[in-house]
């Protein structure tokens, strides 16, 4: 197979395999939690459940007093990238091409030599979380093979974009292809693995936000 | 395959709900939880990372209620969980966990970490996996009235003791009372002031108030345990006795977990909301300081510092009262770092205290309060739960720290206006 047929397979068929699993993977996580139910609570409210949850849902995007000092690069790791991911992702001129091909909505770009910046120092929070992860004890006790799986599944897109933006390794055909298939296998295992957590999160932040509202306590 | 393993995998099953499901989903395991959690911060053993503990129940969600979970189950890709497990995790879950809750406000992706302690403990009570002291401190309230094997007559003894204190007349089974008064064993036995101090405080501002001689037991160790069959029981004799006299409130003691069974739990375990109100002697306190009947006069001028009971500040709620109170009678009173829902446990709740087996751990992860004081250097230490009391005194002893443990409610008292 050729660079040109692989690409013309990932943005075909692969991206259309990709997004059905992504979807009904989604769907299903969501449905089977779902259908799990929550008891009533008849204890009398101190506070807003409702006010505790969406407080939660952002304040907790913002680390706990004194946890930065105890674990630093958990958090700034974390931080730098999770958020150069998503400008990388949202913001260069040939993604929103793309999310405009497939979603319809399109915004303006940020500059190339910008993205190319970012996507760098993404990758290298990338490295270094990960690192941390194989030498730090509590991260080394709590890992699985599923962690690591994650892990590369977030970093295969970043780094063949990078490859692919610098004509880097291969031919920019083979590259991008390559980064079409490492997006789309991010797709298939965001419902197999915790990168489900990308939505679940403001789910559990409501909870524990609604749960301790409730008692009026703030969290 | 036993039956009580059986009991205790259907117990897991059956305490799995929506936001359980949320949290384990969420979960990336950054070990940040860790960091919040004592048991860690002062041993440095992975083993205590908050998440961890909850493997068994994690497990359990996953081969049942995930779509994934159950293939694997099916392919016989996943192993259940043993009876050998069950039993290496029960010091995790219990004797390296006071049901602080200081984890559920680290996590980033929001999961309430304790909120499952909590719930997998049902399981392992289903499973007959508990530690022996929390075991017997929980058949002891069952059948006699008290985790300490307190019966009426201890208090009826101190209730004298106190009448001839005060010289008032201290109510029993008053029937349309406005406030049912309960106490924890703690206060009948070794804290005993706090009879003669309510009694006056009450007095002097005009709080119409009773004792039952059916229900003055308000600790729980049904919640600790995590029964929900025993803490039911419990919670609903002073239910029935609040009913029975028609009062209005019932007053939880000074008792973390006694506060969070009767005011949290309570109604939830009876099934149904209660006909009357539960409020926190401090939070009465507070209340009575705001509508002007509760007057002192004097200070206290010492230094002095808070020690907020977990179940208070972190999962009841009730952060401001005791400081507003406090300032009442105290003029150096100052914060401990990490004071109000931030707090550091004693150590000892969650039924730790009730746990022999944990004493040793829980006297070394005293070191974080240690800690704490050490930066305030003071010498007198208030707090409004007497389990806490109990812990800080029996740490501060092993810690060779000389530091008076003071109760909120005795400390006004001595500052009533005569």
């Amino acid at each position: 197979m050729t660079g040109v047929e692989l690409l013309n397979w990932a943005r075909g068929p692969g991206l259309q395999i990709a997004l059905v699993v992504f979807i009904v993977g989604v769907a299903i996580r969501f449905i089977e939690m779902w259908l799990l139910g929550k008891s009533p609570d008849f204890a009398e409210a101190r506070g807003s459940a409702a006010a505790g949850g969406w407080r939660t849902l952002f304040t907790r995007s913002l680390p706990m007093p004194g946890a930065l000092k105890r674990a630093p690069l958990v958090f700034l790791g974390g931080y730098v990238f999770h958020i150069g991911f998503f400008i990388t992702f949202l913001f260069y001129a040939p993604h929103i091409l793309f999310l405009r091909a497939v979603t319809g909505f399109s915004w303006p770009a940020l500059p190339a030599y910008l993205i190319d910046v970012i996507g760098l120092v993404s990758i290298a929070a990338l490295v270094a979380v990960l690192v941390h992860r194989l030498t730090d004890p509590v991260r080394r006790f709590l890992s699985r093979t599923g962690d690591y799986v994650a892990w590369a599944a977030t970093f295969l897109p970043l780094l063949t974009g990078y490859f692919a933006y610098h004509r880097l390794v291969t031919d920019y055909t083979t590259m991008l292809a390559l980064h079409v298939l490492s997006f789309e296998l991010l797709l298939v295992l965001i419902p197999l693995t915790k990168l489900m957590h990308t939505f679940t999160f403001a789910v559990s932040r409501w909870y524990n936000g609604a749960i301790a509202g409730r008692k009026g306590v703030k969290v | 395959m036993g039956t009580s393993l059986e009991r205790g995998i259907q117990g897991f099953i059956e305490q799995v709900d929506r936001p359980t499901a949320s949290f384990f989903e969420s979960c990336v395991r950054c070990g940040m939880c860790a960091h919040a959690c004592l048991f860690y911060t002062e041993t440095g053993d992975p083993k205590y990372t908050p998440i961890y503990k909850l493997e068994p129940l994690r497990r359990v969600w996953e081969r049942e209620y995930t779509l994934f979970g159950r293939i694997k189950k099916w392919l016989g890709l996943s192993k259940p969980v043993t009876e050998a497990e069950l039993k290496e995790w029960e010091p995790l879950v219990y004797d390296s966990c006071t049901l602080c809750g200081r984890c559920s406000l680290m996590c980033p992706v929001g999961n309430d970490i304790v909120y499952m302690v909590r719930r997998a403990r049902e399981g392992m009570v289903a499973a007959g996996v508990a530690p022996d002291g929390l075991k017997q401190a929980a058949t002891r309230a069952v059948k006699i009235g008290s985790p300490m094997g307190v019966q009426l007559p201890a208090l009826k003894t101190q209730i004298a003791k106190a009448e001839k204190e005060t010289g008032l007349a201290i109510p029993f089974d008053k029937e349309g009372a406005e406030y049912l008064m309960v106490l924890s064993s703690a206060e009948i036995i070794e804290f005993s002031e706090i009879i003669p101090a309510a009694a006056r405080i009450f007095h002097a501002a005009g709080v119409s108030w009773t004792f039952s001689s059916d229900a003055f037991e308000a600790t729980n160790s049904g919640i600790q345990i995590g029964s929900s069959d025993i803490a039911t029981e419990l919670v609903s004799r002073i239910v029935r006795a609040a009913e029975r006299l028609k009062v209005k409130y019932v007053i939880s003691p000074e008792c973390g977990h006694a506060y969070t069974a009767l005011r949290w739990e309570g109604p939830n375990l009876i099934g149904r909301p209660y006909p009357f109100k539960v409020i926190h002697i401090v939070e009465l306190l507070d209340e009575l300081r705001a509508a002007g009947r509760l007057k002192t006069e004097g200070m206290e001028d010492e230094k002095l510092t808070f020690h907020d009971p977990c179940q208070l500040v972190r999962r009841g709620g009730v952060v401001e009262p005791p400081r507003n109170v406090l300032k009442m009678v105290a003029s150096n009173f100052v914060e401990m770092e990490d004071p109000g829902t931030l707090n550091w446990c004693c150590g000892g709740g969650g039924g730790v205290s009730s746990n022999e087996r944990a004493d040793e751990l829980r006297l070394k992860v005293f070191s974080r309060k240690k800690t704490q004081l050490d930066q305030l250097g003071v010498r007198t230490l208030v707090t409004a739960c007497s389990n806490c009391r109990d812990m800080l005194e029996d740490g501060l002893e092993h810690h060779r720290m000389d530091i008076k443990v003071v109760g909120l409610t005795e400390m006004v008292a001595e500052h009533l206006k005569q």
